[in-house]
């Protein structure tokens, strides 16, 4: 008899995990019920849970790099970042709280954002090529959330799970990419007025511009390009810090602006 | 601690900047010492240095950020001193046997135009006295073993200092953000570090400001030519003989700090 009541399926993890979201739960791994999920299948629950958002009625607007600094990639046992996909839905518009009632365990990190003037598709993609596809760049911290408890996920989980989606915010300050040296474009994360970490956009993969790239490419084995108008979150500056209750979050750039959130 | 204990701890201090071993925590034979007696054991040693004929060239800020306070347990930072042997070159390998245990830190100078005394130091006061900043390297040591320090241990043994690797283009702090301004960190050609000015106690103007309301109760002043590191934007990263590691900061340039090759001190 097999230990689980059904067997596993993409429309069923998929299904759980859009469940998990919904009703604000966390559960465990689906990797540990489902011997021998592999990252090919961890795509395609990816993948159907797109399509169940598109079904509802939410837009497809851009894509988000996880894994995109050494240290996480080390501690993930991965040479590589990994490719999810952002809607509308996921937009948190400024100035508004964070909505912890519908999320289960934010984490906020400020990332540097790509608005696309140009379609990007792969093969080929070079960091320099990727760059002259970008219309501006913005500021941007996105609320991380996992519909696994405690955070505690494999890498084919993660993947699964939209690399742990939740909703995002972008600043207002939009910067032609040639007028900026991203790979020294600072961020100082503050949590409650007090700073907590601080990084350049060099920690996304040596430079955000690389993260790109690697979005195309990858994309293109999914048989999928970034479209133009199309918004790219490069990757998590600094490690994401946990966004408690009332809590008040600020990422300053440089010279992108400052964007500063409440915990709700 | 007496001042035969004080004594005692500096000379055990000094003898492992000569032998080169590191020597084991101040705390492991006086659990009970705290900041005074550590600050008093670093005040004999730097009465010893500048006897032997070494001169006061700054001070230095550390545990500037809250993750090494955290880390630390501690809620200020502290300082230690700068002599003029300490500077050391750019581009220029170091020998390695200068140091014990050797990790490197990226961090904005500040080289001072007028003398800033405390108590009583604003942030006005301080911009009014910087004369220039300078990008820079700053060579933290231990010489206590293993690094396995608490905050009376790096206290007494002068904040952990080595060395300061000084860049060679000053900037007026008119012209450049100190706190939002971003730093990269390349070892041997790889990235290990990234961080911004900010991450030094908010911003590295706070560091001197304590500075100099911290020393100058006790009658020390920061001197016109003295040069201040504020502390580090990032975590240390080790470095091993061979070593080469570049900071990059925006708007202030780089500098380069070499370890010269184990076998050059054979020569």
């Amino acid at each position: 008899m097999s230990t689980t009541e059904r067997e596993w399926s993409v429309a069923r993890g998929a299904r759980a995990l859009l469940d998990a979201e919904s009703s604000a739960t966390a559960r465990g791994s689906i990797e540990a019920e489902w011997d021998g999920l592999d990252l090919g299948t961890a795509y395609a629950i990816q993948d159907e849970v797109l399509q169940r958002r598109v079904q509802r009625g939410e837009v497809l607007t851009g894509v988000k790099l996880g894994l995109t600094s050494r240290a996480k990639q080390r501690q993930m046992g991965v040479d590589a970042p990994s490719v999810a996909w952002l809607t509308d839905a996921m937009v948190l518009p400024a100035g508004d709280p964070v909505p912890r009632s519908r999320l289960i365990h934010p984490r906020a990190e400020p990332e540097i954002a790509f608005v696309m003037r140009d379609r990007l598709a792969g093969p080929g993609v070079t960091a320099t090529s990727a760059m002259a596809a970008v219309d501006r760049v913005h500021a941007g911290v996105e609320i991380i959330d996992s519909r696994y408890s405690g955070f505690k996920f494999t890498l084919a989980d993660a993947v699964a799970d939209n690399n742990s989606s939740g909703v995002y915010v972008t600043g207002s300050v939009g910067l032609r990419p040639e007028d900026l040296d991203l790979a020294l474009e600072a961020c100082l994360l503050e949590v409650d007025g007090q700073v907590v970490s601080s990084a350049t956009g060099a920690a996304v993969q040596g430079h955000p511009a690389e993260a790109l790239a690697f979005a195309a490419n990858t994309l293109a084995e999914r048989d999928a390009a970034i479209e133009a108008g199309w918004i790219v979150l490069t990757g998590g500056m600094t490690d994401a810090v946990p966004v408690a209750p009332g809590a008040r979050v600020a990422a300053h750039f440089t010279h992108l602006g400052s964007i500063s959130l409440s915990g709700g | 601690m007496d001042a035969d204990e004080v004594t005692k701890t500096a000379d055990r201090l000094l003898a492992a900047y000569a032998s080169g071993s590191p020597t084991h925590p101040v705390i492991a034979d006086h659990p009970a010492a705290d900041l005074d007696d550590a600050y008093a054991i670093q005040q004999a040693q730097v009465e010893e240095w500048t006897r032997r004929g070494d001169v006061i060239g700054g001070h230095k800020v550390g545990l500037a950020s809250r993750a090494i306070q955290r880390q630390m347990n501690v809620d200020q930072p502290d300082f230690g001193h700068l002599t003029r042997s300490m500077f050391k070159f750019e581009h220029e390998p170091i020998p390695a046997s200068t140091y014990l245990q050797p990790r490197i830190e990226p961090e904005t100078a500040f080289v001072l135009g007028k003398t800033l005394q405390g108590p009583g130091v604003t942030i006005a006061d301080a911009v009014r006295a910087v004369e220039f900043v300078l990008p820079a390297l700053e060579i933290v040591d231990s010489r206590i073993s293993d690094w396995n320090i608490s905050i009376v241990d790096t206290v007494a043994d002068n904040a952990s200092s080595g060395g300061v690797i000084l860049g060679s283009r000053p900037v007026a702090l008119a012209d450049v953000d100190l706190r939002l301004v971003g730093c990269t960190l390349h070892r041997n050609g790889e990235l290990v570090e990234t961080g911004a000015g900010g991450a030094v106690l908010g911003s590295p103007l706070n560091s001197l400001v304590w500075l100099a309301n911290t020393v100058g109760p006790h009658g020390v002043a920061l001197e016109p030519g003295h040069v201040i590191l504020p502390g580090s934007m990032t975590k240390a990263t080790p470095m091993e003989p061979g070593d080469t590691v570049v900071s990059t900061t925006a708007g202030l340039g780089t500098v380069t700090a070499v370890l010269g090759a184990k076998e050059e001190q054979a020569v």
